[in-house]
């Protein structure tokens, strides 16, 4: 096979795979969805239209010559799309030196292994991209309905972010893997995936909680103190701001740029990919020496617990996807420690923050212990009756968000009982209602699946989501004194009700 | 269960299970006391769901099962405490060491502190798995999380083991020390039920086979009584089983 040959055929080979993995992950695999997916993501796009037309349909007037705070704005959405979008190339970077299955075939099969991994660098950079792209779709032509077919050029800028996002994240990750190597890489780069991806939105938050006293990181984009110290308007900074705006130089530049550094780093780091994903596959977890202590049998209830408990301390990995959603708890929690004593009514403004992080993080590890137990058998066989283990498990998942969550309880008590009470009423609600989903959803799944939790039920994904919006609004209407708590009260019992009426499993 | 035979580790009458097509079907079943009895059939012929069923893995259709006495359906917390089920695919969790695994067992089976580390030590040492007892488990081949699995089974001490092909992909010396481990347990009074697809293993470990086919038992006994039935005179199990199968498949 020729050199150009073989590229395409691997290409090929990795867009069906890529697409495929897409299409399973919509459809959770089922063909018959393909029509209800399509047509639901139809509806979906034209949907974001209308919500981008009212976030910046009054914005599309602004000329290329804009001035700096507008050129602040702009950059800062831009590395907010930057950030997230690394955040999803690090994560698909990572997944494909651990969890690919065709290392061995690849490897073993009479090709130059370099052209391979070159195509799966080039891959991952084009599915950050077209992903970014549909994000960004429904604002660009909003704007350039609106304001003319200059903003078209911030497709050219929304490229050219995704290539950069997935350049950077093939440099990190075996940057990562060079210097801690394949064991740690695996954990490290998922923490760093999320600090990537939350760390701006939670730096702008701080910052806008210790200047302004507000959580909205747009007060702090806006402000006139951070126009003042940014770089002059000629500065080389604004151009991908430029360029969205439609200037066409700052567009050329920008993605020369960008495109430059993604074929700097498939051509850098195609060899070395390869190098690494063998040593990745190479790792073994075991012989981690235990120091024994004598042994101590509990009741099965509290044996239960206690496995839950071990098995979740004892994998980094697992523990870091569960728990990383309580980054975006720090802003509150600053929030917390700012107003303790002084502005206790803005707390008022954490209790849906905290409601809605503890019903999520319910709902993972919910399914760790409902759906993801490797040993089925062995507690199904066990002298013990059905209703206990399921209690058990529940009671291991309410304590681990106990453990999360009294902290902030404690401390918000301090300084607004009413608003703590508020706030460990809609926790309870939500952590009920989420591990009663994933029991009423409950499949048989290995933990490492765990990411794929999602998609092996859309109902069950959506009603967690939905249920501990609900009940964040309830518990924040309610902290309020807002007589409408009744009515999203009402809204989040009836989720409930719809996902058991539609559930596989109604017993519990 | 009204009649209960008295020496009876297993006895099984009517049980049915009905999946897209009937899996277990009006299936009697009868195993003794310190009895090491093998389930013999091809694939799909309702072994596993059988055995599922006498685990408390799956509910039957209709049928009763009785576990020395105990009626499985009506009481099977009393059934589970004295049985113990271990399938093809070790199911043990990967970031437990071995001897954190059999004490969560062992709490499980309500067993007390010291009679569970005693008879967890005695595993272990006796399972050739001493060296890796304080390694957690993700490291470990199939044979020895088969081993794992076993300790695990063995170490509340049941009265019944039930094995659904439990040698799948073990190496010889593996294959060596499970089986040894459940001769002597036959030897000190128990009794084990094991599924398996190697048939020499059940010519030379079982004081009886049963062959099931279609759900249903079609042959019952000792190896000669089983040659007797297939007409096969001295031959090996495996052309009495084939004889016996194909006799079947004929009749059906």
């Amino acid at each position: 096979m020729s050199h150009a040959a073989s590229l395409t055929f691997f290409a090929h080979h990795e867009f069906r795979l890529a697409w495929r993995d897409w299409l399973a992950m919509l459809t959770a695999g089922k063909a018959r969805r393909v029509r209800v997916v399509a047509l639901a993501l139809a509806a979906f796009a034209l949907f974001m239209h209308f919500v981008a037309y009212s976030v910046v349909a009054q914005f599309a007037e602004i000329e290329v010559d804009a001035d700096r705070g507008t050129l602040v704005v702009i950059t800062g959405c831009a590395v907010l799309a930057w950030s997230l979008l690394m955040s999803q190339a690090m994560e698909s970077v990572t997944r494909s030196f651990y969890a690919r299955s065709d290392l061995d075939l690849i490897l073993s099969s009479p090709v130059i292994a370099r052209r391979v991994f070159a195509v799966r660098i080039a891959t991952i950079a084009s599915s950050t991209m077209v992903m970014a792209v549909l994000l960004a779709a429904p604002f660009i032509n909003v704007l350039a309905w609106h304001g003319g077919a200059r903003w078209l050029a911030a497709y050219g800028v929304v490229l050219a972010v995704g290539a950069i996002a997935a350049a950077l994240s093939v440099t990190l990750t075996v940057a990562l893997f060079r210097t801690i190597g394949p064991k740690r890489t695996r954990l490290a780069a998922q923490i760093v995936a999320a600090v990537i991806g939350a760390i701006f939105v939670i730096g702008l938050q701080m910052a806008a909680i210790v200047s302004y006293g507000t959580i909205s990181q747009l007060t702090f984009l806006r402000s006139d103190a951070l126009v003042e110290v940014v770089p002059a308007i000629e500065s080389f900074v604004w151009w991908p701001a430029r360029a969205v705006l439609g200037d066409l130089t700052a567009l050329a530049a920008v993605v020369t740029i960008a495109f430059a550094a993604l074929a700097a780093s498939v051509a850098a780091f195609s060899t070395r990919f390869g190098e690494h994903a063998i040593a990745a596959a190479g790792v073994s977890n075991g012989g981690v020496s235990q120091r024994r202590r004598a042994f101590r049998t509990v009741s099965p209830k509290r044996a239960l617990r206690r496995k839950e408990w071990t098995l979740l301390v004892r994998d980094p990995w697992l523990a870091s996807q569960t728990l990383m959603q309580l980054l975006y708890l720090l802003p509150p929690a600053l929030m917390l420690w700012q107003a303790f004593g002084q502005r206790a009514d803005d707390l008022v403004l954490l209790v849906p923050v905290l409601v809605m992080a503890a019903g999520q993080l319910a709902g993972g590890l919910a399914w760790l212990a409902i759906s993801g137990e490797d040993a089925p058998d062995l507690v199904t066989t066990a002298p013990v009756p059905a209703p206990w283990i399921v209690r058990a498990k529940v009671e291991a998942v309410a304590g681990g968000v106990a453990v999360i969550f009294a902290p902030f309880l404690l401390a918000m008590a301090m300084a607004s009982p009413r608003d703590a009470l508020a706030a460990a009423c809609g926790i309870a609600a939500a952590v009920l209602s989420s591990t009663l989903i994933q029991l009423w959803f409950r499949t048989q799944a290995r933990r490492k699946h765990f990411r794929r939790r999602q998609t092996s039920s859309r109902i069950a994904t959506f009603a967690e989501a939905f249920s501990s919006i609900s009940w964040a609004a309830t518990a924040g209407l309610a902290a309020s004194g807002k007589w409408q708590a009744a009515i999203t009260g009402l809204i989040a019992v009836l989720i409930l009700a719809g996902a058991r009426a539609v559930s596989p499993h109604k017993s519990h | 269960m009204n009649q209960h035979t008295p020496f009876a580790a297993l006895e099984i009458r009517g049980l049915k299970k009905t999946f897209d097509r009937p899996a277990v079907d009006r299936l009697d079943l009868l195993v003794r006391r310190g009895e090491f009895y093998s389930l013999l059939g091809p694939n799909g012929a309702g072994k596993t769901t059988t055995l599922r069923m006498v685990a408390g893995l799956l509910h039957p259709d209709a049928g009763t099962i009785s576990v020395c006495g105990i009626d499985a359906l009506a009481d099977p917390v009393s059934a589970k405490q004295i049985m113990a089920w271990v399938s093809d695919e070790p199911m043990i969790y990967d970031k437990l060491t071995p001897l954190e695994y059999l004490e969560f067992v062992a709490g499980l089976w309500r067993i007390d502190s010291a009679t569970a580390e005693r008879r967890a030590n005695e595993l272990i040492e006796w399972l050739g798995l001493a060296p890796h007892a304080h390694e957690r488990c993700e490291g470990f081949s199939k044979g020895m999380r088969q081993k794992v699995a076993l300790a695990g089974a063995l170490v509340h001490d049941p009265t019944l083991i039930i094995l659904d092909e439990p040698l799948t992909g073990l190496d010889a010396g593996s294959a060596r020390q499970v089986k040894n481990v459940l001769r002597e347990r036959v030897a000190a009074g128990g009794t084990v039920i094991m599924t398996t697809h190697i048939l020499e293993v059940a010519e030379r470990m079982a004081d009886r086979i049963g062959v099931i086919a279609g759900g249903r038992l079609i042959a019952e006994g000792t190896l000669d009584e089983l040659r007797r039935r297939a007409g096969k005179g001295d031959t090996s199990l495996e052309d009495t089983f084939l004889a016996l199968v194909a006799e079947q498949t004929q009749a059906a």
